[in-house]
């Protein structure tokens, strides 16, 4: 069980060092010409006018709310779905379906009052 | 010591898998995409470069290595180096629990873990967070618009993707992609039982089973910023999205993760719907590979098939088809298996 999660860790390590292994075979490799205008950022060839970091109206923001409910509550349905098939050999398939489905139409009910608020709207 | 061997074998098979990924997943991937583009638009592709042009990537790669690394004086230096970094490991670790198949009667696999499935749609969602730091650190408005786009449409679709994972799921009653290849074992010819044409004893739960093939492979479409979701590097719009800025090697990282995760994706797809490494007569390793690259080709096939969508239809499409019909197929499943 852990032994899964040190393998997960390993592969994070090695996979950086793998992925830097080029990284630096372009920094002993390639040509350095440095300029002041290489640096600019591009924007269509024309000088960049100010910077991109400004104020602006991020419109999915709607979008990401509704996401972090819904990811949640699917997270939720994980476990059910793996213990449902032990359940329906208990004979109590039915009972838990029930539960899931009530579970699923206040979900659905979310999703309709977003749908109906125009949070699925791109405005 | 048993765990310094075991963490002797994590990194063998942590750089076998890397390895395999950047000659099988980006190299041959830009290579049959070249070539399949230029099959499907009547040209032929790359020719020069070995026989068939074989080798076109490798010059490729040698020409990458060969350009200079450019930050932008106005990007966040930090971020803007992390990112591909981070990309390429995502699409690594997502191969963790894919299964290959058996040789000599041992599936090959890194590891089984018990929640793989679960894992798995985690790896696939931290690419969104490296394209978004790529974008945003960047600081170029054509690469933080296309993390942005990214970011929103990558989102809305992995809630289909997690709701059409539960069908087979509840078919089979177990998170690990081992598990779920075996419950599809046997059937006719060995075909019989794949969850995309139900269970044996249960052919109602097809519908089901298909449907939710159809709505995964869509949501994985999306998820690896496919054509026809490929907003986020919309070429005609905003130059090449979130990764603009970023030159020569950094930018090949990038596609490497892409493809690491369109690649694990037609995996995924084959494990969960089409039966694994289960198939007649040829060995389990070659079924699999050979699903899978079907799938690849179909990925390819669809780029060159379909326009691009709008944003307000990319999204309508997940929040007001995927995600509903994702509910439906778990209620029916459940109804069916009852």
């Amino acid at each position: 069980m852990l032994l899964d999660w040190l393998y997960v860790a390993v592969f994070a390590v090695v996979g950086v060092v793998m992925a830097g292994l080029p990284l630096a075979l372009v920094w002993a490799l390639a040509p350095r010409a440095e300029y002041p205008q290489k640096h600019l950022t591009y924007e269509s060839g024309v000088v960049p006018f100010g910077q991109a970091w400004a104020q602006f109206n991020i419109r999915y923001y709607l979008f990401a709310l509704v996401f972090v409910l819904f990811e949640v509550e699917v997270i939720y349905l994980f476990p059910w779905a793996v213990v449902f098939r032990d359940f329906i050999t208990q004979r109590l398939g039915g009972f838990v379906l029930a539960e899931a489905a009530l579970f699923i139409v206040i979900l659905g009910m979310g999703l309709l009052y977003a749908w109906r608020k125009g949070a699925l709207e791109w405005v | 010591m048993s765990w310094l061997w075991e963490i002797f074998k994590a990194t063998l098979a942590a750089v076998a898998v890397f390895t395999f990924l950047a000659l099988v997943g980006a190299m041959l991937g830009v290579y049959l995409e070249r070539k399949i583009s230029g099959w499907i638009q009547s040209r032929l592709g790359p020719k020069h470069v070995g026989p068939q042009g074989i080798l076109q990537t490798v010059a490729d790669t040698v020409k990458l290595l060969q350009k200079e690394n450019i930050v932008p004086t106005n990007a966040d230096a930090i971020t803007f180096n992390v990112a591909p970094l981070m990309a390429a490991v995502a699409g690594l670790l997502a191969w963790i629990i894919i299964p290959f198949g058996p040789i000599f009667g041992r599936v090959v696999i890194v590891r089984d873990i018990n929640i793989g499935l679960l894992f798995f749609i985690a790896m696939a969602s931290l690419i969104v967070i490296a394209i978004l730091l790529g974008g945003w650190s960047s600081n170029n408005k054509y690469a933080l618009l296309g993390g942005f786009r990214s970011a929103s449409q990558m989102i809305s679709y992995e809630i289909p993707l997690a709701l059409a994972v539960l069908v087979p799921v509840m078919m089979a009653g177990t998170l690990s992609t081992v598990g779920i290849v075996e419950a599809q074992r046997g059937g006719w010819l060995g075909i019989g039982n794949w969850f995309i044409f139900g269970l044996p004893g249960n052919r109602w739960l097809l519908i089901p089973g298909a449907l939710a093939f159809l709505v995964f492979f869509t949501a994985a479409t999306a998820e690896v910023n496919r054509v026809p979701f490929d907003l986020p590097e919309a070429e005609s719009e905003l130059v090449a999205g979130y990764f603009s800025e970023y030159t020569g090697m950094r930018f090949a990282l990038f596609q490497l993760g892409e493809y690491a995760e369109a690649f694990a994706m037609a995996a995924l797809t084959t494990v969960l719907f089409l039966g694994g490494w289960h198939g007649p007569l040829l060995p389990g390793v070659v079924w699999f590979f050979t699903k899978m690259f079907a799938l690849v080709f179909v990925l390819m096939w669809v780029r060159w098939t379909y326009p691009r969508l709008r944003l307000d239809q990319l999204l309508h499409l997940s929040w007001k088809g995927l995600v509903p019909l994702g509910f439906v197929l778990v209620l029916v499943t459940g109804w069916l298996l009852i």
